[in-house]
């Protein structure tokens, strides 16, 4: 952390001014990742709400670290867009090195933890969920690291809302060696009924795969709803006075 | 005493007489016994030939488990039952009165009870206590005007769905509802998905667990099907079973009969004028 020369230390007095994330503000809405046969799958919509405003919708909060790993967050923008620069830095004085050797997801995952939890220890934290998925040397590595500090690694993860809609869907439906399709197609299930039931969804998405091979992440696009029940046409028929 | 008003009678509805009493206690640090709350998943769906509602069965204290196994799904008439969520005592007494309620109406019409009756009934209720009554429900049944399914929230307000969830295991339910539903589903289809959406409750979220109610509505004709399913058994029994060590000794047998037996003459004296 670079000690910022215009901060007022005294703790006493009325100047005291408070410098730490009281609460977020362009925030963005859940992540959905799962382990697949071939490496990682992670699903996120492109919004970024400003309180209960839908303000920016082409936000990219998939995002690849290094070589091997894919980073996803939901939270206070702002603070994601600080851990990347970080991560950067990070990544940067790895390849100084020139050993041929290079950080992969595990390593990320423990340096955001530690980041993660001394910024809460300072009662200024970063307020994020983050998502680090990854492959390396054909070892598949997914894990989470919430805005405290608690983090785990698992098979299938995800943040804020996702947790409540998507993680019993996949805690049924997951297992080992989904193909791609599968594995896409399970993650557009989550997404859709997040799409349905998020107040803070948006229809536009991103899939990203990261394999031994590499990283893509997919075009945004957005998916199919249906609307088409009769029950939502004429909902009250039978039932005249209530709605 | 010459200055004392008169004591107007209570006009009814809740009184707020305590709540000060109430707020000055709390400052002082005292905390008001929690309620037994039945943190719950419930859901209903419609499906082809009526009306499908599932419960789980479990009613907490707080963090405890106070009741493994208790009946979430209230009778209302015999085509209308009543899956309820929040305050246990709040769902049972709302569910009771209007029940009662509805076969005073039953008597008096001399017609089957309807599903928006028992709307009306209870969102009224619900209303004039302004959400102090904290029973959320998922009303469902059967009448002459076809299949119907309802949720009523604790202030009031009502909503005519073709699937509901409630409780605080509604999302995980709702999830499976929500990738799972079409519509014209089967008998079998329907309490597949109601009976996967109450596992995915009790699985995933920690206020509900223990046993899956489930109840079937259709067209002159209901099932209860209690503990339909029990994917929670307890999994180490004593095979030995329970024996108490000391038999109680009888010392006297007395027998009074409470009902007092009557001799009734055929043919007996006319009552007098």
């Amino acid at each position: 952390m670079h000690s910022n020369p215009a901060k007022n230390h005294s703790l006493v007095g009325p100047e005291a001014a408070s410098e730490r994330t009281l609460y977020p503000y362009v925030t963005g809405t859940s992540v959905v990742a799962i382990k697949y046969k071939d490496g990682i799958l992670m699903a996120a919509d492109m919004g970024g709400s400003y309180g209960s405003t839908l303000r920016y919708k082409s936000v990219e909060r998939l995002k690849l670290i290094g070589k091997h790993s894919l980073l996803g967050a939901s939270g206070e923008m702002s603070d994601f867009q600080e851990i990347l620069r970080n991560l950067d830095e990070l990544i940067l004085y790895d390849n100084m090195w020139d050993d041929g050797n290079s950080l992969g997801p595990k390593e990320v995952h423990s340096y955001l933890t530690r980041m993660m939890y001394n910024r809460r220890n300072k009662f200024d934290p970063l307020w994020n969920s983050l998502v680090l998925g990854g492959v390396k040397n054909g070892q598949k590595y997914l894990g989470m690291v919430s805005m405290i500090g608690v983090n785990f690694e698992d098979d299938h993860v995800a943040t804020g809302f996702g947790n409540h809609l998507a993680r019993p869907i996949l805690r049924d439906e997951w297992h080992e060696n989904l193909t791609f399709e599968e594995g896409v197609k399970l993650l557009e299930k989550c997404m859709r009924v997040l799409l349905y039931r998020d107040r803070s969804a948006v229809n536009k998405l991103q899939i990203a795969k990261i394999t031994e091979v590499g990283v893509t992440i997919s075009q945004p696009y957005s998916l199919k709803t249906f609307w088409g029940y009769s029950a939502f046409h004429n909902p009250t028929v039978g039932a005249e006075g209530s709605w | 005493m010459a200055n004392s008003t008169v004591d107007l009678p209570h006009k009814g509805g809740f009184s707020f007489d305590l709540c000060r009493r109430n707020d000055m206690l709390a400052n002082k640090g005292v905390q008001p016994p929690s309620f037994r709350k039945t943190g719950t998943t419930i859901v209903g769906l419609i499906f082809q030939d009526g009306v499908i509602l599932g419960a789980d069965t479990r009613a907490t204290e707080g963090p405890i488990v106070c009741d493994k196994n208790c009946e979430k799904i209230h009778y209302m008439a015999p085509n209308i039952y009543c899956c309820g969520a929040g305050t246990a005592a709040d769902t049972e007494a709302v569910t009771d009165m209007v029940s009662s309620q509805l076969q005073l109406h039953r008597y008096h019409t001399g017609r089957e009870s309807r599903v928006v009756t028992a709307l009306t009934l209870l969102k009224k209720h619900l209303f004039n206590y302004q959400g102090h009554v904290q029973a959320a429900l998922v009303l469902g049944g059967v009448d002459i005007t076809g299949p119907h399914l309802h949720t009523i929230y604790p202030h009031g307000s009502t909503d005519t769905l073709p699937y509901a969830t409630m409780g605080s295991g509604s999302l995980a339910a709702m999830a499976i509802f929500e990738s799972k539903y079409r519509e014209g589903l089967t008998r079998e289809e329907g309490i597949n998905i109601v009976v996967e959406a109450i596992c995915s409750g009790i699985f995933n979220d920690l206020g509900s667990g223990s046993n899956v109610d489930v109840c079937v509505i259709t067209k002159g004709n209901k099932e209860y099907l209690r503990n339909h399913l029990s994917p929670n058994p307890r999994t180490y029994v004593n095979p030995k079973g329970f024996s108490f060590p000391k038999k109680t000794e009888i010392l006297l047998t007395k027998i009074t009969p409470l009902k007092e037996k009557v001799e009734v003459i055929e043919g007996g004296d006319a009552m007098e004028e």
